[in-house]
């Protein structure tokens, strides 16, 4: 709501059409030009020729999943966590939601209705597209690994958030953010079965976790109504397992939300994602 | 006030003598004596075709596993939606569930479902029996596809949704409307208080609504009969069912269960989360008697609560005051 007030109020300072509107602006958009002189300021200064102000375009981001370096493999290859254990993984998906993208002048723009899925086993699911967001060159992409509070408790959802796709807990409203099983010969559970199904948002086991990265300013992620540019990201499905808690199968094999689920999102919140390049 | 007002719309084709039956005007309105409800039908606006819809799926046994259960096999219209003579609920392939089938009324006024209050949507709440290998033991993927090959399905989806497309959240957004619509409040008790038709508590039930205020009505709170949190009732010393902690992960919590509901009681045993009485008697007994010290008993019930043989048929008189025989016979509901 602010961010995009904030998009309105730049797009006033820089489009004389918004200006001959602004008379018929809200109270609360006078409040938020007053309370946002810097950014405006900043704003106005911006008269880039080739972004016009109200230009739409797309973007894609590319997730590449590999475990520690070597491309992930369903099923057969096998990997080893921090602890030096063997493992194999069998199904690898998660939900990246709510992404947001940051100007060098720090003006927001987040993607509405923004939930994808990415699933090991479906290459589709691995580019994402984003449409409608506005042109310019932005410095910075976060996003939540997983689903916000209130579309946990939200009814029936399509699309990404369909419970067919095997992410929602029919006993426990909400959704698992990230599903990785497998096998390791250290798991003391049936058939050494490796079964992270990570998700919950009440205290104190909450495990919505925000991801976050500055993309270098030499070469910001351009979006124009002529280039759609290409983000793309290496995936680590062994961060669950390392990081802020190096994780021994031995001990941890099974989570279904509750503090063990904690334990591993606090590793991948920084560890699952690397931004590697941009093709502009 | 009736308070499921069904208009009855005539509608005549243009060809005279050909008189189409009349249809029932489905709605949903709020009795005068409840509170305000928690489901509003925003996204989900009730229709004649998306009622009957949800009713169709929720009497379907197609939609399980092995053919043999539908939702409405545990919880039934004469048991006001909740499971008759079943302690515990009786699934696909004879499975033995762990939990009492509650009863299904005035759940648009609920905010967390399920003894522990796990679900949070009512929309949500028909996938766990879906999906549970004790009660449908199916997954929706399946149930779409019987459904997208089985007449007069593709139709019904046509005429609720506008098109023949068949998904989850249509499937359960029609369940939900047929649910939701399941509103209990004409009971002797409801009349009394909203001063209808001149109703009103002979001695013996007045004397237990007394009781009942001083007794019970600290956690099944009127008018739902349910303040909706979560206690324990000292039923074990170790309960067998970790209850609420199971949601929350809290120790506080082991063994705490949502207060039910006490409407249409007179129908709905067996009673308690493991459905282990089969008599309001042996419930009233429980309280005099049988309350356990369980590290979580709830405060309130720390010395029981002493009730005389008397006392006892004036609390069970009253409670027989909150079945609402209108809803467990209006045919609006039932499996046609
Ligand atoms: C095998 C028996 C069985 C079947 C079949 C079944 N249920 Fe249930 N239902 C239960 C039990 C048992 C519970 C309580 C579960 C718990 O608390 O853990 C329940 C709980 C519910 C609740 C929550 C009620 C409340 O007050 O919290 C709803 C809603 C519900 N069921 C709807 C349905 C729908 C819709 C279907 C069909 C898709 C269905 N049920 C099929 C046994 C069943
Ligand atoms: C401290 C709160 C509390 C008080 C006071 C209380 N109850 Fe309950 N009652 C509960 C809880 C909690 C349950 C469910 C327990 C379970 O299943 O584990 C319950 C269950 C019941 C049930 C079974 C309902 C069903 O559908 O299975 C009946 C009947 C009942 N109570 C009647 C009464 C009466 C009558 C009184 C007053 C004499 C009373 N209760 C006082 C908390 C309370």
């Amino acid at each position: 709501m602010l961010a995009t007030q904030i998009f309105i109020a730049f797009r006033m300072t820089i489009n004389p059409f918004y200006l001959t509107q602004f008379h018929k602006m809200k109270l609360s958009q006078y409040f938020l030009a007053f309370l946002c002189p810097i950014i405006l300021f900043t704003s106005c200064k911006k008269s880039d020729d080739e972004i016009t102000a109200d230009a739409k375009s797309s973007f894609t981001i590319e997730f590449e999943h590999q475990v520690n370096g070597v491309p992930l493999v369903l099923n057969n290859a096998t990997y080893k966590n921090a602890k030096g254990e063997d493992f194999k993984i069998s199904i690898f998906k998660y939900y990246v939601s709510n992404i947001k993208l940051t100007k060098a002048d720090g003006t927001t723009y987040l993607l509405p209705e923004s939930y994808f899925l990415i699933d090991e086993s479906k290459n589709t699911s691995k580019i994402i597209t984003l449409n409608n967001v506005p042109t310019g060159d932005y410095t910075k992409i976060e996003y939540t690994i997983g689903v916000d509070y209130a579309r946990n408790f939200a009814g029936a959802q399509t699309g990404a958030l369909d419970p067919v796709n095997g992410m929602f807990w029919t006993w426990n409203s909400g959704y698992i953010f990230v599903k990785l099983e497998g096998t390791s010969p250290q798991s003391t559970a049936a058939n050494n079965a490796l079964t992270f199904h990570i998700g919950g948002v009440v205290d104190p086991n909450n495990t919505i976790r925000n991801f976050s990265t500055e993309i270098n300013a030499a070469n910001p992620l351009r979006i124009r109504t002529d280039g759609k540019p290409n983000m793309h990201f290496i995936v680590n499905a062994a961060a669950l397992f390392t990081g802020k808690t190096d994780i021994s199968f031995s001990t941890l094999n099974f989570t279904m939300g509750g503090a063990n689920s904690v334990i591993v999102a606090d590793n991948y919140a920084k560890g699952l994602f690397r931004l590697d390049h941009i093709h502009n | 006030m009736l308070f499921l007002s069904i208009v009855l719309m005539y509608a005549c084709s243009k060809n005279e003598d050909e008189i189409i039956a009349p249809e029932k005007q489905i709605t949903f309105s709020v009795p005068s004596n409840f509170t305000a409800p928690a489901y509003h039908f925003e996204d989900n606006k009730i229709t004649n075709a998306g009622f009957a819809l949800g009713k169709k799926l929720f009497y379907d046994a197609r939609l399980s596993a092995d053919k043999s259960v539908s939702c409405g096999s545990c919880h039934q219209q004469f048991a006001a939606f909740a499971n008759l003579d079943h302690k515990v609920s009786h699934g696909v392939n004879n499975c033995q569930g762990k939990r009492n089938a509650p009863p299904l009324f005035n759940l648009a006024w609920q905010k967390a479902f399920f003894w522990d209050g796990g679900v949070k949507n009512i929309e949500t709440s028909p996938l766990n029996a879906i999906t549970d290998a004790c009660e449908m033991g199916t997954d929706v993927e399946t149930i779409i596809n019987l459904l997208k090959n089985t007449s007069p399905y593709p139709q019904m989806f046509n005429k609720a949704f506008g098109s023949v497309e068949i998904n989850s959240q249509r499937i359960l957004k029609s369940i939900t409307q047929f649910m939701a619509v399941l509103v209990s409040g004409n009971s002797k008790y409801d009349l009394v208080m909203r001063k209808e038709n001149g109703a009103s508590f002979n001695s013996l039930e007045l004397a237990g609504y007394h009781l009942f205020k001083e007794k019970c009505s600290s956690c099944h709170a009127e008018p739902l009969f349910t303040d909706f949190s979560y206690r324990n009732n000292g039923l074990d010393l170790v309960s067998a069912d970790e209850g609420r902690s199971h949601i929350t992960g809290l120790a506080t919590d082991f063994g705490t269960f949502r207060i039910p509901t006490l409407r249409n009681i007179e129908y709905t045993g067996p009673y308690m989360h493991d459905g282990r009485f089969y008599s309001l008697d042996e419930v009233l007994e429980h309280y005099n008697s049988g309350i356990k010290p369980s590290p979580n008993l709830d405060p309130l019930l720390k010395s029981g609560i002493p009730l005389n043989s008397s006392e006892k048929e004036q609390i069970k008189a009253f409670l027989k005051t909150l079945t609402d025989n209108e809803f467990i016979k209006n045919t609006l509901y039932s499996e046609s």
